[in-house]
């Protein structure tokens, strides 16, 4: 049987690109648009673009926050990109601060840059994997394309599968058991980023 | 490290990819679908797609051009994203917020704001608080005015290029994209004293564009001052042009990605 992939809508931001990557792969995403969808995937994918607040405001508006960590506590495959993969950790200190999901311990804060490194940091950097892990092949560095401004801080830093260098030294991948999160983005980084989808896929098999 | 990107250029008026000269004289160049799947094809960083056509609707009156005949500029855009594994960003006619949701909704990962921005500067923060900053590109059209540059959208604004610049970072924009119309398909290589007068006053990335005619200029944008070169016309020259370009820049010792073609399409069983 084919498995499910949701991909969660309305989070903000250019949801299409990530489906165009998946289908590329030779994979169709089911749309997930409420809670109660969640239940019928095999993985789920939260994308997000934008600013940390609103994407939590949007996700607790629509009661996606207990039902996505219900899902994660199901086992089944998650990965969040980007501000997907800040939504993950405990707390953001962007805005006024915000209270995220809670399912990888740590904050989300500001890269710190000097006068050289411009911010937003914006385009391919080098990602480097610590290991092999389920996301990674091996510990290979590649490119990425990367598009933020913060950071995911995990307390525990053996989470952190992988570290890219923009000012500050940061966590450009999170894994802790079946919940994963990127902080560039696969579905826009040409081989390398449909490679790791394709592995993500894999773990939903 | 953060690498520099080159970033090829697509303008579209009235449907067709066009090249253009002091915007003001322009020639077809084809299907703009066609033409963004070579883009990334070749492995570009990034795309920037600007519609320069004047109104909503295109009445193309031709069949004889490859693929399908779209007279919706936002059905183009669809497709387009829809083909390239590349950030995309699409500008044109662009004068609201719900202009911008519109089009991040059809595949564009950032928008770039002229004179929307430059008519109503709110704009900016508008688009930065609901989709980050890093979805907002001010396109600022310079021009030479004396010993400075004046910011322009058709005709000619008040504004001081520069101090437009940095209004623009401050209103919530995540890029300056810099185009110099005195340059634009002129090929004589970049307004270099453009570049560096606007990376220095912002801390923000800066996109240079216009005046590209050889390998050489791409190198010159990123030393004075660019995070990112963009160009249009040259791209259009030879085969596999992205690809040579790039080369260049790593020759050179630029902080590029390797050069390299996709090969990307993995078709799952």
């Amino acid at each position: 049987m084919t498995p499910v992939i949701g991909l969660i809508e309305g989070a903000s931001g250019n949801i299409a690109s990530v489906r165009h990557a998946l289908r590329r792969l030779g994979a169709e995403t089911t749309p997930v648009h409420t809670p109660e969808q969640l239940v019928a995937c095999n993985a789920v994918i939260l994308p997000g673009v934008g600013n940390l607040p609103r994407v939590m405001e949007s996700l607790r508006g629509a009661g996606f926050d207990h039902a996505i960590c219900d899902f994660a506590a199901s086992g089944k495959p998650l990965l969040g990109i980007c501000v997907g993969m800040q939504a993950l950790a405990t707390s953001g200190s962007e805005g006024i601060g915000t209270e995220c999901l809670n399912l990888i311990p740590g904050r989300v804060d500001q890269l710190r840059t000097t006068g050289l490194d411009r911010l937003p940091h914006i385009g391919w950097n080098d990602v480097e994997p610590r290991s092999a892990s389920s996301l990674f092949a091996s510990d290979t560095p590649f490119d990425a394309y990367f598009v933020h401004s913060y950071a995911f801080v995990p307390d525990d830093d053996a989470h952190a599968t992988s570290h890219s260098t923009h000012g500050q030294r940061f966590a450009a991948s999170v894994e802790r058991d079946n919940v994963m999160g990127v902080q560039f983005h696969p579905e826009k980084s040409q081989r390398a980023g449909l490679a790791l989808l394709e592995r993500f896929l894999s773990l939903a098999a | 490290m953060l690498k520099r990107r080159l970033i090829p250029v697509v303008l579209m008026r009235s449907g067709v990819a066009v090249q253009s000269k002091g915007f003001r004289r322009y020639q077809t160049l084809g299907n703009p679908v066609t033409i963004v799947e070579r883009l990334s094809d070749w492995c570009s960083d990034e795309l920037i797609y600007l519609d320069i056509t004047k109104s909503d609707r295109y009445d193309l009156g031709r069949d004889d051009l490859a693929g399908n005949n779209h007279p919706d500029p936002l059905d183009i855009l669809e497709e387009i994203a829809s083909r390239c594994c590349m950030p995309l960003t699409f500008g044109g006619r662009i004068r609201t917020i719900a202009d911008a949701a519109t089009r991040i909704e059809r595949g564009a990962d950032k928008v770039s704001i002229n004179t929307g921005a430059l008519q109503t500067p709110e704009l900016i923060t508008q688009i930065a608080d609901r989709f980050g900053s890093q979805c907002v590109v001010v396109n600022i059209d310079a021009k030479r005015a004396d010993h400075a540059w004046t910011a322009h959208c058709g005709a000619a604004s008040a504004r001081d290029a520069e101090a437009w610049a940095r209004e623009a970072q401050d209103r919530g924009a995540g890029e300056i994209l810099l185009q110099s119309i005195d340059h634009d398909g002129r090929a004589n290589g970049y307004d270099l004293d453009l570049v560096h007068a606007v990376a220095t006053v912002v801390t923000i990335p800066v996109i240079a564009l216009g005046g590209v005619g050889a390998w050489a200029h791409l190198r010159q944008g990123l030393d004075a001052g660019a995070d990112a070169v963009a160009a249009a016309n040259i791209f259009n020259y030879s085969e596999q042009a992205v690809l040579k370009a790039k080369r260049h820049l790593f020759e050179a010792g630029a902080n590029v990605r390797p050069p390299e073609l996709a090969h990307i399409v993995t078709e799952a069983a």
